[in-house]
């Protein structure tokens, strides 16, 4: 079973909605236990970082999520959730993340309209079985104003060009961050949805 | 790059789709979520359900559509018309759209674009202009737009350029501009009004009113720098299909996410 997990940040239903439509098992959880015996751990959510990590740290979960990450379980991180897999963010304030890759959550700089929303193209930058069947440039659908700076070239899966190249999915073993939606991406984010209930 | 948007816009009344559409036997077309389907199968980029049901089950209609959507439909959706309170916002979200669009109700009461920004995102909160061109005896050159209320039937005496900004310091993330001059002429969006807010605010610009062909969206998206062009009678009418003017646009150097079919 696929856990989404439920910490208060954002609307949990699309994702659930899209894995179910390919074919998954997905509850939302909120509880540790069912971090604890899940298959896979889905980690969606928008709003800022600060506030994300404060409930996960209430809610008891970082510990159970960070294990499981240890573990080698699969794991997808979506916009602010890939975020979260890093070290720290600079998101009103400067605050620490997960911390199970290592990097910097950083503002957008001036040039662009900020929040970037819409789709855009994911250069593929490593093979992995995450986007196996979807094809190089794929346009996924994004909305955020922050970005990962990734410390180490061999955690970055996908650049996507947005005034800067930055990185759209990053991953090391079997836990991975996109900053897309591809709950919200039609088929290229259906697949790549498909891909990760299949791990 | 980022993409340039291409919207279809659906008008649904107690959950069937209303505007006049002549589809053909594949299509029910009062069904909004075969509507939709065959948009999204089209490449539209994104769906905007306008909803004008005006009964006291107002809520609960549009709570059960948007829970429909969400269960087929995987492209981002905006759900608005009517949109008065908090409470209505949250059925939105939470039922699985992307976006809850305000437009009348933000003008009476401006801390409900705040309220949804802070409880949901400012990417959650759509704030919708109607705007009409007006002169103004003291600056008659200078162009000036004033905001409407209900349809166009009420004025405020907001400027829109101002209003754009307000609405963008209290949380929208996003502003439809919809020019009423425009609206159902088939004569092209209002370019000036949209380069003009564009230039002024940072969040990305829909334009709305008026599209009659891709050359309309075609200068709203260059000249008007909008992020999105939204339409409606033209795709339901099927005037245009969302490839042919999407072929127009790339032809043109317009940025737009050809339709891939990826087999699951």
């Amino acid at each position: 079973m696929i856990a989404i997990v439920d910490y208060g940040m954002g609307n949990l239903r699309s994702v659930q909605k899209a894995l179910q439509y390919v074919g998954a098992q997905a509850e939302i959880v909120s509880q540790i236990e069912d971090v604890k015996k899940a298959t896979h751990i889905v980690l969606p959510g928008v709003g800022a970082f600060g506030d994300a990590m404060k409930n996960l740290h209430a809610a008891g979960l970082v510990d159970p999520i960070v294990q499981a990450i240890e573990q080698g379980r699969p794991f997808l991180g979506i916009c602010l959730g890939l975020q979260l897999m890093f070290s720290e963010s600079e998101e009103m304030g400067t605050h620490l993340g997960l911390d199970v890759l290592p990097g910097h959550v950083r503002k957008f700089p001036e040039g662009e309209r900020v929040p970037q929303i819409g789709w855009n193209q994911v250069s593929v930058q490593k093979e992995t079985p995450l986007l196996d069947g979807v094809p190089d440039g794929s346009y996924f659908y994004f909305v955020h104003s922050f970005y990962v700076d990734a410390k180490e070239q061999k955690d970055v899966v996908g650049l996507t060009d947005y005034g800067i190249d930055y990185v759209s999915v990053a991953g090391r073993g079997c836990a991975y961050g996109v900053q897309f939606h591809p709950e919200k991406s039609q088929d290229a984010g259906l697949k790549l949805l498909k891909n990760f209930s299949q791990f | 790059m980022l993409a340039k948007r291409i919207i279809p816009c659906l008008d649904v009344k107690n959950g069937r789709n209303v505007r006049g559409v002549k589809f053909s036997a594949d299509v029910d077309a009062g069904d909004p979520i075969e509507l939709a389907q065959r948009y999204d199968a089209e490449g539209a980029d994104e769906l905007v359900f306008y909803d004008i049901t005006a009964s006291a089950e107002k809520r609960d209609i549009v709570g059960e559509l948007v829970r429909r959507v969400s269960e087929v439909v995987f492209i981002p959706f905006t759900v608005g018309g009517g949109v008065r309170t908090f409470e209505d916002i949250r059925t939105i979200i939470e039922g699985g759209a992307e976006k809850a669009s305000i437009n009348s109700a933000a003008v009476h009461t401006p801390e409900l674009i705040t309220q949804g920004a802070e409880s949901f995102g400012s990417q959650a909160i759509v704030a919708s202009i109607d705007a009409i061109r007006r002169v103004d005896e003291k600056q008659p050159d200078v162009l000036h737009w004033e905001v409407v209320i209900n349809g166009g039937r009420t004025d405020t005496g907001k400027g829109a350029l101002e209003w754009a900004e307000e609405l963008v310091d209290r949380g929208a993330g996003e502003l439809v501009l919809n020019s009423i001059d425009a609206d159902g002429t088939k004569d092209g969006y209002d370019i000036e009004l949209n380069r003009m807010v564009s230039e002024l605010v940072d969040v990305p610009i829909v334009a709305s009113g008026g599209a009659g062909g891709p050359e309309d969206m075609y200068e709203v998206l260059s000249k008007g720098q909008a992020s999105a062009a939204l339409a409606a009678s033209i795709f339901h009418y099927e005037h245009y299909s969302i490839p042919e003017v999407k072929a127009y646009l790339a032809e043109r150097d317009i940025v737009v996410r050809p339709k891939v079919s990826i087999g699951l």
